[in-house]
């Protein structure tokens, strides 16, 4: 394969990231990354029927799981990982042996900048998740350690060293992630806009991470990506990446790590069905307004100070005050702690994922 | 989800927007070539050559309409254009403050010709300032000296006003409901496509637009123009909240403080980003004087002169007044359910000073913001203060409370936000407008 001139000669973590896919049809869209992608390790899970054969194409280096996969290698506890969702590739990121993840859906594609130049967003998460985060005083100018700016006048010093960056949230040209009811009534809107910024989210505020063209750190946040249950069997879809985030979010601010959101750009090309996606969310837009008041009062005490124990501490209280709301949240608490378990087993405690460590991960 | 508007609405505002353009109106239906006509009009497009293009069609309605509204061509047809507007604010609700601390504002003025003159100005000049203020003609402005500063607050209060703190007087003199203000060494920027910035209309729009302070939208802001709010935002709070502040930014030269500039003296700030955001709730940040707006009914008395640096220059690097006020207000607005943005509009800041020798000045400001950070992050008021002023005056009280023995600075800046509520009280919201 010859090398296009717009990357450079020696990857970035090359060997401590892996790329987590999750499809159902094929993986063409990967042609248009290769450029980009081709030196990394690639985990692709394969949702929907397992007897189907996922065309990779050549030259990748990866590892594919299907349903049956899942099944053998969690035995009962498969039970927390969706099925006929692509909230399925929370799989992808426990059986991974790397630091870091990076996962893109299959109808994104490379966008371009302004100039005209075809964006490498694997190349900025990684910078994103390299450099430290600024959650608990906000920069008026974004991201202080980016090239051509700073912290601004006022920034108090001992804030300027930051915390590290946990996840990187990047975000999508043309097709926008917007919810069934606002693509209903402006199906043509496009995403043109282009803020070339990145900024940090500041403690204490929650946001609708989108999976789409996200990065984090699987050291420092791993467990707590579970993306939920969703899909067949289950009264809701589309809030996988959701559901994640706010844990993520909440976990994160406990934790002291930061959080990113802004570039990289993708190209985001395909409109899912607005009436299937209506009846996936219809449940979510209800639960969302329980949801939000529920994340922005969670409290997690001061002995939680690994994410796993963040995180059965909040699914303890997801049962306690939303198993009210539906039943679903008493399966999903309990998915919460089966999720953990599965995690755990697969990662046994050592250096990654336990009690977090001092100093800005490189 | 508000209405599309119209096709023929739509070709219209096309149509006003492409004006320059157009070379021949004639083929127009009557009732259209009217209905362009009045828009031109209320965007402020009316220049010589398209009074010309409508005069040009020969029809009767036109004329009288040129008659009725007395419309003459003038000499200098400066007429500022701002599609923005349209959201019926009118040039009447918004006035801009101007500290002078340089004496000569011609080519300040000049620069901002364009976008400042279809409103009032008022110009207040930093009572430290000698010589006489150059301002050039052709402006509806009042200007305030040191004279007229004494006369209205006395001449023991005017000190107050010292240096940037003099813009505070223009705040407190105003009657508008809308105030932008902009440091004297400031110009209009370019956008990326290098478009001239109407800073003005880009506040107005930032603050007569809801804020989002409760869950963060990562499209920026849900309510401009091919923008929306994303999946999972809940609907709840779509609606938002009334907007008070509207923080603007700097090409060029950036707000940094003296340390980061000395250490990086060639550093410009060319990245012009093309979004506003809501800050989020109980999220504080450095909030800058040079180039703010605001809703100086709803939020008026929270901006205030009242933290000054013993060694407080008339450089930004030498001045804490604006970072602390800023903190002031942001609590404020917290506590009161009011939104904060930040973002655009940009303003292209002029190079001046020397980042080095202010920095041989004291490090106070530097210092200072360990202890301010921390405090106002934990400052909590009651359920009871519900308007501005007893905010301002219960963010005094814990001042002095909780700062007041660690720097006399701390103290003098409480006793100082408590004396400007009265004033404000006194001078800021009688009825009569003092006269200068």
């Amino acid at each position: 394969m010859a090398e296009p001139s717009t990357i450079s000669p020696a990857p970035l973590l090359k060997d401590e990231l892996d790329i987590v896919i999750p499809t159902i049809r094929n993986l063409d869209f990967l042609e248009m990354w290769r450029p980009f992608f081709q030196p990394y390790h690639l985990i692709i899970v394969q949702d929907g029927d397992p007897s189907k054969t996922i065309k990779v194409p050549e030259g990748f280096d990866y590892e594919l799981y299907n349903r049956n996969d899942i099944n053998r290698i969690l035995g009962p506890k498969s039970s927390c990982i969706s099925f006929k969702d692509s909230a399925c590739r929370c799989f992808g990121y426990m059986v991974s042996k790397k630091k870091y993840i990076y996962t893109i859906d299959d109808d994104c594609f490379v966008a371009k900048d302004p100039s005209g130049k075809d964006i490498n967003a694997l190349e900025q998460h990684i910078k994103n998740l390299l450099c430290p985060s600024t959650p608990f005083f906000f920069n008026t100018l974004y991201d202080p350690y980016r090239a051509g700016a700073d912290f601004v006048r006022g920034y108090p010093f001992s804030l300027r060293e930051g915390v590290p960056t946990a996840v990187s949230h990047g975000l999508w040209l043309n097709i926008p992630d917007y919810d069934a009811p606002t693509q209903l009534v402006k199906p043509l809107e496009r995403n043109t806009r282009y803020v070339d910024a990145i900024m940090t989210i500041p403690k204490g505020t929650l946001f609708p991470m989108c999976g789409m063209n996200l990065a984090f750190n699987r050291e420092l946040i791993g467990p707590a990506m579970y993306f939920g249950l969703m899909g067949d069997g289950q009264p809701i879809g589309r809030y996988d990446d959701m559901w994640a985030g706010w844990c993520t979010k909440v976990i994160c601010d406990h934790l002291g790590l930061g959080v990113k959101t802004g570039l990289p750009y993708i190209w985001h090309s395909k409109a899912s069905n607005p009436f299937v996606n209506l009846k996936k969310e219809y449940k979510g837009i209800y639960w969302q307004e329980e949801l939000i008041p529920f994340f922005q009062s969670v409290t997690l005490p001061k002995d939680c100070t690994s994410v796993q124990k963040c995180y059965i501490e909040i699914s303890k209280q997801v049962k306690a005050k939303l198993g009210k709301v539906d039943d679903y949240f008493n399966k999903l608490a309990d998915a919460m702690v089966t999720w953990i378990e599965a995690w755990d087993e697969l990662n046994p405690s050592g250096a990654k994922s336990a009690e977090l460590s001092n100093g800005a991960s490189k | 989800m508000r209405t599309p508007p119209c096709l023929l609405s739509l070709t219209l505002d096309s149509a006003v927007h492409n004006l320059s353009n157009i070379t021949d109106l004639s083929p127009l239906p009557d009732h259209i070539l009217i209905e362009l006509f009045l828009r031109t009009l209320r965007t402020g497009k009316l220049t010589e050559r398209v009074l010309k293009l409508f005069i040009a069609t020969g029809k009767d309605e036109v004329f009288s309409l040129i008659q009725a509204l007395n419309i003459q061509v003038t000499v200098t047809p400066v007429l500022p254009t701002s599609k923005l507007m349209s959201l019926s604010i009118k040039d009447d609700e918004i006035d801009i403050v101007i500290g002078a601390l340089r004496p000569d504002l011609t080519s300040f003025m000049n620069e901002w010709r364009t976008i400042f003159s279809r409103f009032h100005l008022i110009i207040v000049k930093d009572p430290d300032l000698k010589e006489e203020l150059k301002i050039p003609e052709g402006f509806n402005l009042d200007v305030y000296k040191k004279p007229d500063i004494d006369r209205v607050v006395g001449t023991s209060t005017s000190t107050i006003f010292s240096g940037y703190s003099c813009r505070y007087f223009g705040y407190l003199v105003s009657r508008k409901k809308y105030i932008i203000s902009v440091d004297d060494d400031c110009y209009p920027a370019k956008d990326n496509k290098g478009i001239l910035v109407d800073a003005v209309a880009q506040h107005i729009t930032n603050l007569t637009t809801p804020a989002t302070p409760f869950f963060f939208n990562t499209l920026y802001d849900p309510f401009t123009e091919g923008a929306d709010f994303v999946r999972g935002y809940p609907f709840s709070l779509r609606s938002g909240v009334q907007c008070a502040l509207s923080c603007g930014l700097w090409l060029n030269l950036a707000d940094y403080d003296a340390p980061t500039q000395a250490l990086k003296p060639e550093e410009r700030n060319s990245r012009y980003v093309d979004a506003v955001l809501t800050v989020p709730a109980r999220t504080l940040m450095p909030i800058s004087g040079i180039n703010i707006a605001f809703n100086r009914e709803v939020i008026g008395p929270a901006l205030l002169p009242s933290l000054r640096l013993g060694g407080e220059g008339k450089f930004r690097w030498e001045t804490m007044e604006d970072i602390w006020s800023g903190m002031c207000v942001k609590v404020v607005c917290d506590h009161l359910g009011l939104g904060v943005k930040t973002g655009m509009p940009y303003v292209w800041r002029n190079d001046r000073g020397d980042a080095i020798s202010s920095l041989r000045k004291e490090w106070e400001g530097v210092k200072l913001m360990e202890e301010v950070v921390p405090f106002f992050q934990s400052v909590r008021l009651s359920r009871e203060a519900t308007t501005t002023e007893d905010c301002v005056a219960e963010v005094a009280n814990v001042v002095k409370e909780q700062l007041g023995s660690k720097d006399p600075m701390f103290a003098r800046a409480a006793k100082a936000m408590v004396d400007w509520v009265k004033l404000w009280k006194s001078v800021g919201s009688s009825t009569s407008s003092p006269g200068a």
